[in-house]
């Protein structure tokens, strides 16, 4: 469970480093949460008040259950052969989240930023899945800890960078985060999230910190090795790996323009998904 | 513990699977279908098909969010918020419902189950799929990569834009 805890601890500072790299002081992100924690609920006019709700409580909920599967080292919270499909499993729970808030708060915006990131979700889904199944072919396995382990001193980042990439970008777009935005972009006042406020707000986008935080924790068995590395124990080259992971991830917002998203869905249908089964043709004659 | 897992998630399963014709809304019918799927990917992990449930539950919450958008698409009331019925023609669609389960539930009583022989493999997904692959496995792993292609191709060119404006 320790493991759980501090991916958690990880979502807490990359929405302080968020923060930061906005200009903002290191303590505004937990003034912004007891702000919120304050504030009254606002309310729309006929929401679907128990759809809302499940939208705003499954993402920290998908965020928390995919970190059970998340190793540092050789710990893992829930050890399962299975590790890279239960990831993959909660990462789709953010598009029911999103699609959820955003129908049932009755409002037209945020309606129109739930359908985006199902539209978007669907486009990414597939480059992201063959981007995880080549980690998953090299190791002939789906358990992350055995992936970490087939490593042996050639990180699959180095000699399958495509997938890597196309990790690091599908996963932008699964948290809607960063230049994949649009679900809750400016140019919808806010988007699926426009209406909720106070609490709501606060457990929504914790979940997507808490998202943005799993994935990275999930690139360094994948890609990155592992808890392999000289000197430290397995479990802190792993928090290291993740926290540069991290770090980039969240650095993209700060950088990257938000992408106009039906615009860029035509890349990650004709150039992203061919990309990926390239990567893996190669990834799965080298390894047979 | 296993005994009431299963039950809680089985009551669950046919619950929620009542609740799709019972609440007026798209919306909320589409996720009580997901719910009934996800109880269902829950029974599968119970029995020790670990792929098999999780894949269940991937599978289900992607399928049922594409399908949200169509069945919201397609319904009497596109706003979704305003009351709607899932049931139409009460009488035909109940006699065809219980004339099922009577057939199913007779059919479990009836049919002599055979007893287990042998001992259960140790990976039960591979076993699975060796059943139902067998020696096409190849053929059919080339057959999906085409139609993943061939999907992808024609949905690119059918769009508005596409073909001529990138």
């Amino acid at each position: 469970m320790v493991e759980v805890l501090v991916l958690g601890a990880l979502a807490v500072a990359a929405a302080t480093l968020s923060g930061t790299l906005a200009g903002r002081p290191a303590a505004a992100p937990f003034r912004e949460a007891a702000r919120l924690l304050t504030l009254q609920r606002r309310r729309t006019v006929r929401a679907d008040v128990l759809l809302t709700r499940i939208g705003v409580v499954s993402l920290p909920m998908a965020a928390a259950l995919a970190a059970l599967v998340v190793p540092f080292g050789g710990r893992v919270a829930l050890s399962t052969s299975v590790g890279v499909v239960w990831f993959n499993a909660m990462e789709v729970v953010a598009w029911a989240s999103v699609w959820l808030v955003g129908w049932g708060v009755n409002s037209a915006y945020a309606l129109v930023g739930g359908y985006r990131f199902v539209a978007q979700g669907l486009a990414y889904e597939l480059p992201h899945m063959f981007a995880l199944i080549t980690a998953s072919l090299a190791a002939h396995s789906l358990d992350l800890r055995v992936i970490g382990g087939a490593q042996h001193g050639l990180w699959y980042a180095v000699w399958m960078p495509v997938a890597f990439a196309v990790y690091l970008v599908s996963t932008l777009a699964m948290t809607f985060w960063g230049p994949f935005g649009h679900p809750l972009g400016a140019d919808l006042a806010g988007g699926a999230a426009l209406e909720l406020s106070g609490p709501d707000l606060l457990v929504f986008l914790a979940g997507r910190y808490g998202l943005l935080a799993v994935s990275a924790g999930v690139a360094v068995p994948l890609f990155l090795g592992g808890g392999a590395g000289p000197l430290l124990p397995g479990w802190s080259w792993s928090l290291v790996k993740t926290c540069a992971v991290l770090s980039l991830l969240v650095w993209t917002r700060h950088r990257l323009p938000v992408l106009r998203m039906d615009r860029f869905m035509t890349a990650a249908w004709t150039v992203l998904i061919p990309a990926t089964l390239l990567q893996m043709l190669v990834v799965g004659i080298v390894v047979v | 513990m296993e005994a009431v897992a299963f039950w809680v998630l089985a009551v669950a399963a046919v619950g929620t699977g009542v609740a799709v014709f019972v609440v007026d809304s798209m919306a909320r019918a589409t996720f009580a279908l997901l719910a009934s799927f996800l109880c269902a990917g829950g029974e599968l992990l119970l029995v020790g098909l670990r792929y098999l449930g999780v894949l269940v539950v991937l599978m289900m919450i992607m399928e049922m969010l594409v399908m949200a958008v169509f069945m919201v698409m397609y319904m009497m009331n596109p706003a979704g918020l305003m009351p709607m019925s899932m049931t139409h023609n009460r009488r035909g669609a109940l006699a065809v419902a219980g004339g099922a389960f009577a057939a199913l539930a007779a059919g479990i009583l009836l049919v002599p189950w055979p007893e287990r022989r042998g001992r259960p493999p140790r990976d039960p997904t591979v076993a699975l799929g060796d059943a139902v692959m067998g020696s096409s496995m190849l053929v059919m792993m080339v057959i999906g990569v085409a139609i993943l292609a061939t999907m992808i191709a024609t949905v690119v060119l059918a769009t508005h834009r596409g073909r001529y404006d990138a």
